[in-house]
């Protein structure tokens, strides 16, 4: 079932990206474009996305374990330090230098073409990577 | 500040992202998981590579392979083919924003979905610390090229 669960919400993912605007790299520049000709519609993604989720989280909230499995898997770490703020700050940099972020990258590999693979392949060199790079807190 | 008309398509995003809203809501409340993009592929590429016992990738796969699913189903539900990828960039361009954004979300542990959507919503400090720089770097990463001519 949970897996089922998971292939539903990953579907939902790549259309709601679809619907949304965010497959299209054009349009994302286009939000972070704010001097020159400022497209907001991605302001309204992200606000839709978070309305929802604050009412679900409310729901969570109550519950000592999720539907399908024995317990709710969330972040340990609440420190905000330097590798997530270094981190963050190299995604802004990408996510404006080409106007993908993850999830509309690892989507637009449905389009099967050599921009959608470069990036991809790219990403995905970056997030292993990441993984042996120490920094200290 | 200019605000583009003729593209705003405030209906539409603010339907896509309510989608994406439930798909995260779903995840969660379902099996426990939070959405975020890049700490699924992350996650499945470290096991793919080295697998951990215990450990279960099926989910992971099956998730990152349904979101391919979205512009068929936008093709379905519309009739229209999704706007999409348009090659402004130059594969070189695009192949060093690709490992910029994967070594930044794997590092800073998120990207939009993960901390601009779920994290945000449960009002987690580190999430909006990095929603905060990786927004304030996007603008001025877009600034900086339209100042260097770029775009």
């Amino acid at each position: 079932m949970s897996l089922l669960l998971s292939l539903i919400t990953g579907a939902l993912f790549g259309l709601g990206l679809a619907i949304a605007g965010m497959l299209n790299p054009t349009k994302v520049v286009a939000f972070l474009d704010i001097t020159g000709n400022w497209d907001p519609s991605l302001a309204f993604v992200m606000g839709a996305g978070l309305v929802v989720n604050l009412i679900g989280w409310q729901i969570a909230k109550r519950r000592t374990q999720p539907i399908f499995e024995s317990h709710f898997h969330l972040p340990q770490n609440s420190q905000i330090d330097r590798r997530l703020l270094i981190g963050s700050a190299l995604f802004g940099i990408g996510w404006g230098l080409a106007g993908l972020c993850p999830g509309p990258a690892i989507t637009s590999l449905a389009f099967m073409d050599s921009d959608a693979a470069i990036f991809f392949i790219a990403m995905a060199a970056g997030l292993l990577m990441s993984r042996r790079i120490f920094i200290k807190s | 500040m200019l605000i583009d008309w003729t593209n705003f398509t405030p209906l539409s995003s603010a339907l896509g992202g309510a989608l994406i809203g439930l798909a995260a809501l779903l995840l969660y409340l379902f099996n426990g998981r939070i959405m975020g993009a890049s700490g699924i592929l992350g996650q499945a590429l470290a096991e793919l590579i080295q697998p951990v016992e215990g450990h279960r990738l099926g989910w992971r796969i099956v998730f990152l392979l349904s979101m391919l699913a979205g512009p068929a189903l936008y093709l379905f539900l519309t009739g229209q083919e999704v706007a999409r990828m348009q090659a402004a960039s130059s594969p070189a361009m695009l192949a060093l924003a690709g490992l910029i954004v994967g070594l930044g979300t794997g590092l800073g542990s998120g990207c939009t979905s993960g901390h601009g959507i779920c994290g945000l919503a449960r009002f987690s400090k580190r999430s909006l610390a990095a929603v905060l720089v990786f927004m304030a770097f996007g603008f001025l990463t877009v600034y900086a090229l339209r100042v260097l001519g770029v775009q």
